[in-house]
Order: C-alpha cells, then structure tokens, then sequence
C-alpha cells in the first residue's frame, strides 16, 4: 500500500516536473522548429537512393521513400541532448540543488526530453504531411498493431539513446568537457543507425558488426516497423527477436550507469561544491 | 600584421586542450571513414552517382572535407561569437574599433581543430585525381585553386549572412546547423540528385559552386562558363553580404542603450 502511493507520488512530480518542462519549451518553439529542421538528411538521402535507381536490396520506390521518412520520425524522437544540458548544469554549480531534491536528477532531463519532443510533435505532423502530398505513391497505412510496435520500438529508441548519452554525461564528473565524446558517438549514430544508408544495402559482414551494437536499433529498426517490409530471417531485423535485443541492451546499460553515476556524485562532493 | 596578432592569440587560448585537439582528429578520420563508406555503398553494386566514376566522386567527397575544414577553422568560431556580441552589448566596442567592423567579426581568431581537416580534404582531391586522370597539369591545379577560394567566399556570405541576422533575431544560431546540414548535400556531385534539387543546389543554395565546380576544374571536365559562374557568383554573394551588414547595422541599437 505504501509502495502504491510512492509510485503515485512519483508519478505526479514527474507530470508536475513535465508540464513546468513543456511550457518552457513552447516558448522556445522557434528555435525547436530549426533543430526539426536541421534533421534534413534523410531526405538528401533519399533522393540520392531515388536517382541512383538501385532496387536497394528489397526497396521499391515508394518503399524506399517511406524508410527514409520515418528514418526522420524515429530521428526527431529519439535525438538526445542530455550532455550538453548536463555539462553546463554541473560546471555552473546548478546541479547541487537538484542533488537535494528527493528525485533523480535525470528525471528533469526525461522530462525535459519529453516536453521538446511534444513540442516537436505538431511540426513532425506537418511534414509527415507535406511528404505524402508530394508523393502519394508512397502512402501506405500500416495499420493499428504496426503502429503501436513502432510506438513502442521508439520508445525504446529514445531510452537507449538516453542512457548512452548519459553515460557521458556522467564523465562530466571527471572531465569538464565531456561533450567532445559525444562527438565521438555521433559519428557511429549517423553512419551505423540505417539514418544514410538502409541496412539491407550493407554488404553482410559489416551489416553483422552493425548489428553487434546498438546504433542499428536507434533508428533502422524503429524505422523499418513503421515504413513496413519484411521482417524474414535473412533481414537484418526480426520481429520479437530485435525488440528483444533492445531491452537487452537497456538493462545491460543500466547498471555500470548506477555505477558511474555514485562514483561522480561522490566525486562532486567531494569538491565541496 | 593584425591577422598575426589576432590568430597569435587565438593559438595561445587552444594549446589549453590538448585533449579535445585529439578528440578531434579522431572524430575528422572516424568521419571521413563513414563518408567514404556511405559512398561506396553506392558504388558496390555498381552505381554512378550521377555519372561520376568512383575516383571522381571521392574528388567531390575532398572539397566538401576541405570547405568543411575551413568552416571549423574560420567561420564557426568567429561568427558564433557575433551571437553573444550582440546578446551582451560587445558589439558595441566592435564598432567603436579602428578596423572595419565585419573584418574584425570574421577574422578574429581561428580554430586549429580544423586544420586537419582541410589538409586531409586537399590530400583526398589531389589523390582521387590523380588515380582518376593520371596526371595533374600546372593550369588545372591553379585553376582549381581559384574555385576553392570562390567557393570558400560563398560559404563565408552563407554564414557572414546568416550571423547577420542577430542583430534583429537575437536566437538565430540554430539556423546554422540547418544550414551545415543542407550544405552536407556537398559531399555527393550535384548531378546524383533529381533535377528540381539540381536546380535548387545551383541557383538557391549553392552547393554545386562549393563542391562540384572545384572537383570538375580539378578533373578538367569544366567549361569556361562554370568558371565564370562561380567567380560570378562569389563576387555577387560577397557583394550582397556587404551590403546587408551596412543595413543590419544601421537598424543596430545596442543593447545598452
């Protein structure tokens, strides 16, 4: 009984956390318009894929053109910013009051997260919109069960992306620009996800490595549920099979993230900050 | 000089980081090998981007490494600073300073971070023409020298244009990341794209000028007129940004007054 009203005590500050969040947010909803925008590239990409005429490995025309569209859904919810925020929250000391509060204080950054992707919401409409007015052809409804897995697939998308990013964030403790790895991360995010390139078009060997980390499953894997196509055993991706692999790899992060994130606030106070 | 003294000092403040200048260099090579390998996922199952052979196209993929070097060694560091400029009023001194105020604004530090990038970039045209042509003759080398510049002075009037515009939207830095990623249509010949997209690459944001005209004059497949064209077309951007700045400066009040 006491364990039920702890939950929904949590669960309130997080929707009070949440909509304080989402009304900062809509203020900034300009600037959350450009950074939608600046996630462009898979359409480059697709009209580079389109022109060169290759059946891309099991795509047709219209195919091709959903995966790239929902290459940039899954892109405009799963992009993560929790190291930067982080960074400049823990070297201007804000971070100390949010360490007093009975709250993790990622939970702000969830919220956040969730509040810009709500804002994003009504502008990834309008283009999923305008997208399919261009190209009827490649309109294609999948169909209630599809969509919830995508929903879902998603979700998961963003929570492993988190944790990622999180774990660099924590190197902030250690390190005062830990930003500069994220670097590092982005290019195997951009090369690795199936954001430039499908994974069918992947000659099998590096289409294997791909599949050993996580990066296919940030974007390709969410973006294939939603665009449709096949899920046979010679694809890169199996229905229960990658979803699986996905909460795999959230729980096989979770952990070594408790870890580096007790060792830094030790560290932090440790400071005296 | 007063560009010795300026990027003098500049050298001074990145010697700090030696870390990130590693960080760097890592992520300059780590994001060249995913470029050449989206590429080459064209070209394994046999594609011609637009015509372009494989040597060819690597040519398009060093201009585009070589302007993106320069973007991170001149333009980023200097007119990301016009933002806070104008957001806390040091503008203000700016103006008030002996020297022509978008010359200090443009050219007032720079980043070692990108020259890696740029000598790579240089290395890969020359190296991809060469396996491409088998020779490279005096005249084109200079006169791919001359495209580069055009097209470093376009890509300066994209942004120059873009950091301009704070002075009246103080929160338009985003807007560079939408352009940095429209411009990354550049790594690939502008031929590969479907003709409305040529059109618009040419004549709205250019992209052929930056990437396509420098490796073609490189290949000695250009003709006088794209020559023309891009010195055309740099001298008019350059004109236009000039031009611009005097307006956005007279509608400058400052943030102190």
């Amino acid at each position: 009984m006491d364990q039920l009203a702890a939950v929904r005590r949590s669960w309130q500050r997080y929707r009070v956390l949440w909509s304080v969040q989402l009304a900062y947010m809509a203020e900034y909803r300009a600037e959350i318009v450009l950074w939608a925008l600046s996630g462009v590239l898979p359409f480059v990409m697709l009209a580079l894929w389109r022109q060169a005429a290759v059946p891309a490995a099991g795509f047709d025309a219209a195919g091709l053109g959903r995966y790239f569209l929902s290459a940039f859904v899954v892109r405009q919810f799963s992009v993560v910013w929790v190291v930067w925020q982080f960074e400049e929250d823990a070297l201007q000391g804000r971070l100390s009051p949010y360490l007093l509060q009975p709250m993790h204080p990622f939970w702000r950054y969830v919220a956040a997260h969730q509040a810009e992707q709500a804002t994003r919401l009504p502008f990834v409409l309008l283009i999923i919109t305008g997208f399919f007015l261009l190209q009827p052809a490649s309109f294609a409804w999948p169909g209630p069960p599809r969509l919830a897995l995508g929903v879902l697939a998603v979700g998961l998308a963003f929570t492993l992306n988190f944790l990622m990013q999180s774990l660099i964030a924590c190197l902030c403790f250690w390190s005062e620009r830990a930003s500069a790895l994220e670097r590092l991360l982005m290019i195997p995010t951009l090369f690795l996800s199936g954001l430039v390139a499908p994974l069918q078009t992947f000659p099998p060997g590096l289409r294997q490595l791909a599949l050993a980390t996580p990066f296919p499953y940030l974007i390709g894997f969410p973006a294939q549920l939603l665009a449709g196509g096949s899920f046979g055993p010679e694809q890169p991706f199996q229905l229960p099979l990658s979803l699986m692999v996905m909460v795999g790899w959230i729980l096989l992060l979770l952990p070594p993230l408790r870890l580096l994130w007790r060792a830094g606030v030790r560290r932090y106070s440790a400071m005296g900050a | 000089m007063t560009l010795r003294r300026f990027w003098g000092t500049a050298l001074a403040t990145q010697l700090e980081y030696q870390l990130n200048a590693l960080v760097e260099l890592v992520a300059m090579v780590a994001n060249l090998a995913g470029s050449l390998l989206v590429l080459w996922l064209f070209y394994r199952q046999g594609v011609a981007l637009g015509g372009w052979s494989w040597h060819a196209a690597q040519v398009v993929l060093g201009a585009y490494t070589a302007l993106s070097g320069f973007t991170s060694t001149l333009l980023q560091p200097n007119l990301s600073r016009i933002v806070t400029q104008v957001q806390e009023g040091g503008l203000d001194f700016v103006l008030l300073k002996p020297v022509d105020s978008q010359f200090w604004l443009s050219l007032r530090t720079f980043s070692l971070a990108g020259l890696p990038e740029l000598v790579v970039g240089l290395g890969l045209m020359l190296w991809a023409a060469l396996q491409e042509r088998g020779e490279l003759p005096p005249h084109a080398l200079f006169a791919t020298a001359v495209m580069l510049g055009a097209a470093a002075m376009i890509l300066y009037t994209l942004w120059f244009a873009l950091a301009t515009t704070t002075i009246w939207f103080v929160k338009t830095w985003n807007a560079t990341e939408v352009l940095r990623a429209a411009l990354s249509a550049g790594r690939y010949p502008v031929s590969a794209y479907p003709p409305a997209l040529r059109l618009l690459f040419t004549l709205v944001l250019p992209v052929a000028f930056l990437t396509t005209v420098p490796a073609q004059v490189l290949l000695g497949r250009s003709s006088g007129f794209w020559i023309g064209a891009s010195l055309a077309m740099a001298a008019l951007a350059f004109a236009l940004c000039r031009a611009f700045w005097q307006f956005a400066l007279r509608s400058y009040t400052s943030a102190s007054s």
